[in-house]
């Protein structure tokens, strides 16, 4: 079972190759234009697209590429020719420590809030705590981004409003910050972890057993996190999953806000500069980040069933 | 001056639909010994469950306690805060669920759930009540005591769930455990087994115990005392002898005589050829073979009562009659010709021919369709109905049904009961005019007197139509009452079939026997006498426990 989905992973990652090949080739202009100017003559752009090898047909290209991957060569960037791997590793280590930064606290604060939110659902704390998070939820993620910029930054001067990081960076300096943007992924995934945790307790709240369990004389608390909890993994684990891919990919907004050295500005700028192995790349590491951020959804859901963990 | 336990007096409980408050319980006084065992009975919206859980002082959500007094051992729950109603739980008063298989809670093994209760309360340490659960599983006659214990529920029978969940509510010995309808969700022989295990246990430990059932002959077994109950208040209420041999009420006598139906009389096969022919058919899900060459025949006009335990086979057969699966092996003939193994195969007017009726009439009507729709789709799918003829057809089958058409053509199943429900499925089976119906348990979901009710319709229609039946069912009594030919399945196979007298009437298969024996009769020796005589015989015990 395992195997067929982590099949199917492989599958869906060859597809979106595609697609983005397919996707960034439609784009007008390419790199040679992007990097003559506009007052380029014609002569000079098509020397630099043969020297670049983008004379040759779409299809040639994206084989070239894969045997590339396979070899596990991600290619040169065609803008500054600097090996790709080099180019995203840093990103990318940037980009993960800004996402784990983030999952670090939203997941247990997620967990913690919803099971409160069932235990005392319907009540003012459950009612609060629902409109807090789904208005950070529905403020878009520049407008937080740039919210808390002005009160914590510019007004306070706790926090920088741009992520300075290099290489060398020590890891207290990096997390200081990191922290505005981390908040601001924050606010945004927090309200879909906790309402569904929240909505997959009270779910399994109105079971036979739940009932049983009242009927034994467990504590309330008890009831929760012994007797629905465990019941509920499976849609929590694919919530987290998800919201963790989200941490991952859909950062691009806020980086680019904060100027955070990470993958999404990576990609946003080589869009822009047409610099197509580059966009490839980041684009296979998001895919990728969610393929297997699910694959492990699927693999928490399948060990928490007590049917398939015990099987007669 | 007798030991008093619980007294409750002038209970009232609201319940709410749809932001409407409406009466459960109006007004209801109960009282019970210790050691004493008190039986509601009632049909389904009585409130039994609910007076039940309120010996607790325990309501469902939407429920509320609007009025009266729960005397528990000289302490009044209704005053009581939530913490000290939860130190009563589990520990003076415990509670067996209906369905076990839903009341385990499927991550945790069972002597898990068993222990957490003593633990939890701080009556017994860990391994103390570890030890107390082997024993009691060993009490109520589980098999493996020391080892069923680290099973999860599922890999449990639900024989063996009911039994084990018995033991979990004798934990901490309370004085008081409520059984509400504890055997109702089990196949009658094994039924008869987890009865006897209550009863004892109960006696042994000297429990009060509050048995809630419909079924009026089991609960003729396990109390000593006898409440009925209709719309929330009492009916009558006296000793379970006296009740038996001298009910007063009317109601009363009407819930003793819901199994006087019988069919006219039998109605031999008319014709030498029959409608159905099952031949041979061997067919099961994946690698396993659920029916093994089963062969039996249904004639025009006849019924024929497919008898069986949960896993018999029963629905599998239909499901090879109605080409949903098709047979491995085998064919199945209708008037002489061979169906398509698959209903894709099959056309409309073979398709036509053989309806179904399911037990469940709430998911098998779809409750975005009125009546109307529901009756008249199989007018135009089969019979190519329009308009005005449609919709006469329509009230032709409302007023077969007996239901007024101008009151139902334009309701949703939501707005009929649950009788009223399984009319309309028996409406849309016959608008296809079918020479053969397949009933599955069509009567089990039903209170036993809506049950008759049903039961005259479709034996009314039988004869109006020349109708032939496929009748599935676990109950005998159903049996007894409208069929013509009884086929007995156990584990895929048939082990007797042939004309109703002949089969119920000795010498009988081994089986059959068995089963036979295990309904419960309306005395309340019954299940002393039945146990002493299987001891004495060691008649093979229930085959669902492996």
């Amino acid at each position: 079972m395992v195997l067929q989905r982590f099949g199917l992973g492989l599958l869906t990652l060859f597809v979106v190759s595609i697609i983005i090949f397919v996707g960034v080739e439609f784009l007008p202009g390419d790199i040679a234009e992007a990097l003559l100017g506009q007052g380029a003559s014609p002569e000079n752009v098509a020397a630099l697209r043969h020297e670049l090898g983008l004379d040759r047909p779409a299809h040639i290209r994206y084989i070239d590429w894969w045997a590339g991957v396979m070899q596990g060569d991600l290619g040169t960037s065609l803008a500054n020719r600097r090996d790709i791997a080099e180019l995203i590793t840093f990103r990318l280590s940037n980009t993960l420590f800004l996402a784990l930064t983030a999952a670090a606290i939203s997941v247990p604060l997620a967990l913690i809030l919803g099971v409160l939110a069932a235990l005392y659902r319907n009540g003012i704390y459950d009612r609060s705590v629902n409109v807090v998070t789904l208005g950070a939820v529905s403020a878009p993620e520049f407008l937080t981004a740039y919210v808390l910029i002005l009160y914590f930054s510019v007004k306070l001067g706790w926090f920088p409003s741009l992520s300075n990081i290099d290489a060398n960076t020590p890891f207290i300096e990096k997390l200081h910050q990191a922290t505005l943007p981390a908040v601001t992924l924050m606010a945004v995934i927090l309200a879909y972890m906790m309402r569904m945790v929240r909505a997959s307790i009270i779910n399994l709240l109105a079971s036979a057993y739940i009932e049983m369990a009242h009927l034994k004389g467990m504590p309330k608390l008890r009831v929760i996190v012994k007797h629905a909890l465990p019941n509920a993994w499976a849609p929590i684990a694919n919530i987290i999953a998800i919201s963790l891919a989200y941490l991952v990919v859909g950062v691009v907004v806020v980086e680019v806000v904060f100027i955070y050295p990470g993958l999404g500005q990576l990609m946003v700028d080589s869009v822009s500069n047409r610099d197509i192995p580059v966009v490839q790349a980041c684009a296979m590491i998001f895919a990728g980040t969610y393929i297997l951020l699910n694959l492990t959804a699927d693999i928490v859901s399948i060990c928490t069933n007590p049917r398939l963990l015990h099987p007669k | 001056m007798t030991d008093r336990l619980l007294e409750i007096r002038n209970l009232e409980i609201d319940g709410e639909s749809d932001e409407v408050w409406h009466e459960i319980i109006k007004g209801l006084d109960l009282d019970l010994d210790r050691g004493e065992v008190l039986g509601l009975i009632g049909e389904s919206g009585a409130g039994k469950s609910t007076l039940g859980l309120a010996a607790m002082n325990f309501v469902r959500p939407g429920c509320r306690i609007r009025g009266g007094t729960i005397c528990f051992d000289g302490q009044e729950l209704t005053e009581q805060s939530e913490t000290t109603l939860r130190k009563l739980r589990g520990v003076r008063i415990a509670y067996v669920a209906q369905s076990a298989a839903a009341s385990f809670n499927p991550a945790h093994q069972l002597i898990d759930q068993f222990s957490e209760i003593p633990v939890v309360h701080k009556v017994k340490n860990r391994q103390d009540a570890e030890a107390d659960a082997k024993d009691l599983y060993r009490r109520v006659l589980l098999p493996d005591p020391n080892g069923i214990g680290y099973r999860y529920p599922h890999q449990v029978s639900g024989g063996q769930l009911q039994r084990a969940m018995t033991a979990m509510a004798l934990s901490c010995r309370p004085d008081l455990i409520i059984f509400d309808e504890p055997t109702t969700a089990l196949d009658v022989t094994t039924q008869i087994e987890v009865l006897a295990t209550i009863r004892d246990i109960v006696r042994e430990f000297n429990t009060a115990a509050i048995y809630i059932s419909h079924d009026l002959a089991v609960v003729a077994q396990m109390a000593d005392r006898i409440m009925v109950l209709r719309y929330g208040e009492l009916v009558e209420e006296s000793t379970t002898r006296q009740m038996m041999s001298d009910p007063k009420m009317d109601y009363t006598k009407s819930l003793w005589a819901v199994r006087s139906f019988k069919k006219e009389a039998e109605t031999a096969a008319t014709e030498i050829n029959p409608v159905v022919k099952v031949d041979n058919v061997t067919a099961g899900y994946g690698k396993e073979d659920i029916l093994k060459n089963v062969t039996f025949e249904i004639h025009r006009g006849q019924t024929v009562a497919i008898v069986g335990e949960s896993g018999s086979g029963k629905s599998t057969a239909a499901r090879v009659i109605t080409g949903l699966l098709p047979p491995r092996l085998g064919e199945v003939q209708f008037n002489g010709e061979t169906l398509p193994k698959s209903f894709k195969s099959r056309n409309k007017d073979q398709l036509r021919h053989v309806q179904m009726i399911y037990q469940m009439a709430d998911t098998a009507l779809n409750p975005r369709q009125r009546i109307r729709n529901i009756i008249g789709r199989p007018l135009s799918f089969y019979l190519n109905l329009r308009g005005k003829q449609k919709e006469e057809r329509i009230r032709e089958l409302l007023s077969l049904i007996e239901l007024e058409p101008d009151l139902y053509i334009d309701r949703y199943p939501d707005e009929l009961s649950g009788g009223q429900k399984q009319r309309v499925s028996i409406a849309r089976a016959l608008a296809a005019e079918p020479e053969f119906i397949i009933c599955d348990e069509v009567t089990s979901a039903l209170d036993q007197l809506v049950a008759e009710g049903i039961l005259r319709l479709l034996d009314r229609l039988q004869r109006e139509f020349n109708l032939a039946y496929m009748f599935i069912t676990h109950d005998l009594a159903t049996v007894k009452a409208i069929a013509d030919n009884v086929v007995v399945m156990l584990q895929g196979e048939i082990v007797e079939q042939g004309p109703k007298t002949d089969v119920f009437s000795p010498p009988h298969h081994e089986y059959t026997e068995l089963l036979l024996s295990s309904v419960p009769e309306m005395d309340p020796d019954w299940l002393n006498e039945l146990i002493a005589h299987r001891e004495k015989h060691g008649v093979m015990r229930s085959t669902s426990t492996s």
